[in-house]
């Protein structure tokens, strides 16, 4: 990498970088450079995954290695510029670690700490190094190489094979393998087939999809291509939820500027093949992110999921063949193709291989988006990247899977990150999200929490999951508000079997999850909740707010009786 | 009233002819419609039924289904706050109280000066940072009950919405 003889400054600016108040750091660097007149190369990047050290400024100065400073201010601009840029010398109470060959003495170095150590960066390879908007930064890294060995030194199912041999899983929440997947498609007739990516990423506490989009959209749409070429396909969408301004801008630019390059469009550099690919939005819909829905959604109609058979790769968007893949699988199919499906596999443990990128969230220490070797303990990712719970207090709970997943406890932390074992252990990686509750969460006003998303965003069309999460909800707000009587955890527990069997997708299917899970580890919460009419944990208030649309008629509920449903 | 419609419509079939994204559909028609409007009319639902040769039962069972419709204009500025399990372990509540409390609302909605639109949301994508809210669609993490009435405070009266 190398940005000329200036200065090179590089500022995070992801979701999560903005939220931490990176917009105002780099309009103060603009505008404190230029009252200078000292001349720097200033880029917006993507995320390390060190979000609790957001707003992290990266600064390299020609013939030093990378200078980072953590947790910036538009006060802290100034120093940055007069101590270091111009003067030389590092302002040590703001430097937080030198990254390159020769480190900067007085600072750590970021390749000995954790939360950079113990990633093993592949889908994110880029992310916060190169500058999302500037395609060449892209192809001074390997950037379409990938697609240049595909489209001249290989057949489509030379593709196919190495995915296959890859053993990559989707990392969309199911692990389905993503060659197989691929391969679906191959015979189905054409000519239109689409290629379809999965950016709805609506579970709260994973942002990884938009992550990548963010840090890196180029991977992303080089593993799109990838895939047409591999299946015959002809069009591909992005499928993002509208509001998120960044990651949909970004996915924008990096297709325009492929068009630009003749990486999409017609003949591909040169090549027989021709492949398009578009931004869709979809309006706040969590069911949007069931592959039915999506494409229910991209045809602009209500996100609800259809019946399968017909299969996508048959009769997809537009009852064309379809193959869809969430935004982690594709970004991994470019160092496949590049490096071969025998270096994946060796990547990673059993049946899970590649690496997992977790997105650490809650009473954690160093909260982030962690890419590591799949194989790694629950517990090294909190503690030994994690850094713990804060403020001296105990781990109580974890949440993973998004809030169709469980809600386990401590004995998960030996789990390793395996699809399988952790399916074993009624525990989902699904797509990263990983929540740490210390001593003080009560599971109960969690677990309410969690039954109210799946609730409100059931999308009402099979009556299983449409009533039974409305009868789950008020249950669970009875016994938050100690009003539970013996006997309800049985019900719920009905309720829920019955979602499980007659549920038409996987929505209705897990929904009981929260409760079934926390119920298998935390059950005794419930019984003093229902019994002692309290909450250990030392919760009063019984307030609970959430979207109005939750249950829009829930006033008439009120003064009507009860709902009662035996099921 | 009627000049008042007309100038709506017109908006609305700007909004959904000037759509960029190759695909046009009902959905990317309201979405059209309710960025250039901040909300949807009537008219909208019967303009993007027009545009998109669908029925005003299908533009309706659309716009209907996605939570981001809404179908009266917001306050000059939106406030949201995450409700999420990230942001909810570590102190969404006492955001969400303060902030109703000082804005004088019961829950999501419209204060009555029509300053502003407080809404709640799912993720706001920044789990990291939790909790997390946004003032007009600038993401703010790290949050607690007194900075974000303070930042409430101090937005700035603009004349664009
Ligand atoms: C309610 C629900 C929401 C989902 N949301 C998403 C999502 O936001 N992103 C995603 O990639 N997959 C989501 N999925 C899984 C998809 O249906 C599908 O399995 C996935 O996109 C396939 O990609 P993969 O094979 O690469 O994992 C969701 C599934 C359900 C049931
Ligand atoms: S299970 Fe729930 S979300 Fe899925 S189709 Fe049925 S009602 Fe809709
Ligand atoms: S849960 Fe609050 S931002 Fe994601």
């Amino acid at each position: 990498m190398n940005a000329g003889e200036r200065p090179w400054i590089r500022i995070g600016t992801e979701l999560n970088g903005q939220a931490a108040g990176a917009v105002e750091v780099v309009e103060g660097f603009l505008s404190e450079l230029d009252k200078r007149g000292v001349e720097a190369n200033v880029d917006e990047v993507g995320t390390l995954g060190l979000s609790y050290a957001e707003p992290l400024v990266d600064v390299l100065v020609p013939g030093n290695s990378r200078l980072l400073f953590s947790r910036v201010t538009p006060e802290d601009v100034p120093t940055i510029i007069d101590e270091y840029i111009v003067g030389g010398r590092v302002p040590k109470s703001l430097a937080f670690a030198s990254l390159g060959d020769d480190p900067i003495g007085v600072v750590p170095d970021l390749n000995t700490m954790p939360q950079y150590s113990l990633q093993r960066r592949i889908a994110m390879r880029n992310a916060g190094h190169i500058a999302p908007g500037d395609i060449l930064q892209y192809v001074a890294n390997d950037g379409y190489a990938a697609l240049a060995k595909a489209l001249f030194e290989m057949e489509p199912s030379g593709v196919i094979d190495e995915m296959k041999a890859s053993n990559l899983r989707g990392r969309g929440g199911a692990g389905f393998p993503a060659g197989l997947k691929w391969s679906f498609m191959v015979n189905s007739p054409g000519p239109v087939k689409y290629i379809a990516c999965n950016c709805e990423e609506g579970d709260p506490g994973a942002f990884n999809d938009k992550a990548i989009l963010e840090s890196d959209p180029h991977t992303l749409i080089e593993g799109m291509i990838l895939a047409g070429y591999a299946t015959g396909a002809t069009n591909g969408y992005v499928f993002v939820r509208h509001g998120h301004d960044g990651p949909i801008d970004r996915a924008e630019q990096a297709i325009n500027d492929a068009y630009a390059e003749n990486l999409l469009g017609k003949n591909i550099l040169g090549s027989d093949f021709s492949f398009d690919i578009e931004v869709a939005l979809t309006g706040d819909s969590y069911v949007a992110g069931e592959e039915t829905g999506m494409m229910e959604a991209i045809e602009g109609k209500r996100s609800m999921p259809r019946f399968k058979p017909p299969f996508p790769a048959a009769a997809g968007l537009w009852m064309k063949p379809t193959t869809i893949n969430n935004v982690k699988t594709f970004s991994y199919a470019p160092q496949i193709v590049l490096n071969g499906g025998e270096w994946f596999s060796n990547i990673g443990v059993n049946n899970s291989t590649g690496t997992a990128i977790a997105c650490l969230t809650g009473n954690v220490t160093y909260p982030g988006i962690y890419e590591v070797e799949m194989g790694m303990t629950m517990g090294q990712v909190i503690e030994e990247i994690g850094g713990g719970v804060p403020n001296g207090k105990q781990m109580k709970l974890l949440q993973t899977g998004g809030p169709l997943g469980g809600v386990i406890g401590l004995d998960s932390l030996d789990l390793h990150i395996d699809f399988d074992e952790m399916q074993q252990a009624g525990a989902m990686f699904g797509s990263g999200g990983i929540i740490v509750g210390d001593e003080d969460a009560s599971v109960v006003d969690l677990i309410r929490v969690l039954v109210t998303f799946c609730q409100y965003e059931s999308c009402g069309k099979c009556f299983p999951c449409r009533l039974g999460m409305t009868q789950l909800l008020d249950q669970i707000e009875r016994i938050a508000r100690f009003e539970g009587v013996p006997g309800d955890m049985d019900a719920c527990e009905r309720v829920g079997t019955t979602m499980k069997i007659g549920s038409l997708c996987a929505h209705g299917q897990l929904g009981f999850n929260p409760i079934s899970s926390a119920l298998q580890h935390f059950r005794e919460e419930f019984e003093i909740h229902i019994t002692e009419r309290r909450d250990p944990t030392g919760r009063t208030s019984t307030k609970f707010y959430y979207p109005k649309s939750t249950r829009p008629y829930a006033e008439d509920f009120a003064q009507a009786q009860p709902l009662k449903v035996n099921i | 009233m009627t000049v008042a419609t007309e100038e709506l419509r017109e908006r609305v079939r700007q909004a959904i002819t000037n759509q960029k994204r190759p695909t046009v559909t009902v959905l990317s028609s309201l979405l059209a419609a309710q960025d250039a409007l901040g909300y949807i009319p009537d008219e909208a639902i019967d303009e993007v039924a027009a545009y998109t040769e669908a029925s005003i039962n299908e533009v309706w069972g659309v716009a209907s289904f996605y939570k981001n419709f809404r179908f009266a204009p917001a306050g000059e500025h939106t406030v949201e706050i995450c409700w999420g399990p990230s942001c909810h372990l570590v102190g969404a509540t006492a955001i969400i109280e303060r902030t109703l409390e000082h804005v004088g609302l019961e829950e999501e909605g419209e204060t009555d000066d029509g300053r502003l639109t407080v809404r709640f949301n799912t993720c706001l994508g920044a789990c990291a940072q939790a909790p997390v809210i946004s003032i007009d669609h600038l993401l703010r993490g790290r949050m607690t009950p007194e900075r974000a009435v303070t930042l409430i405070d101090n937005i700035p009266d603009n004349d664009s919405h």
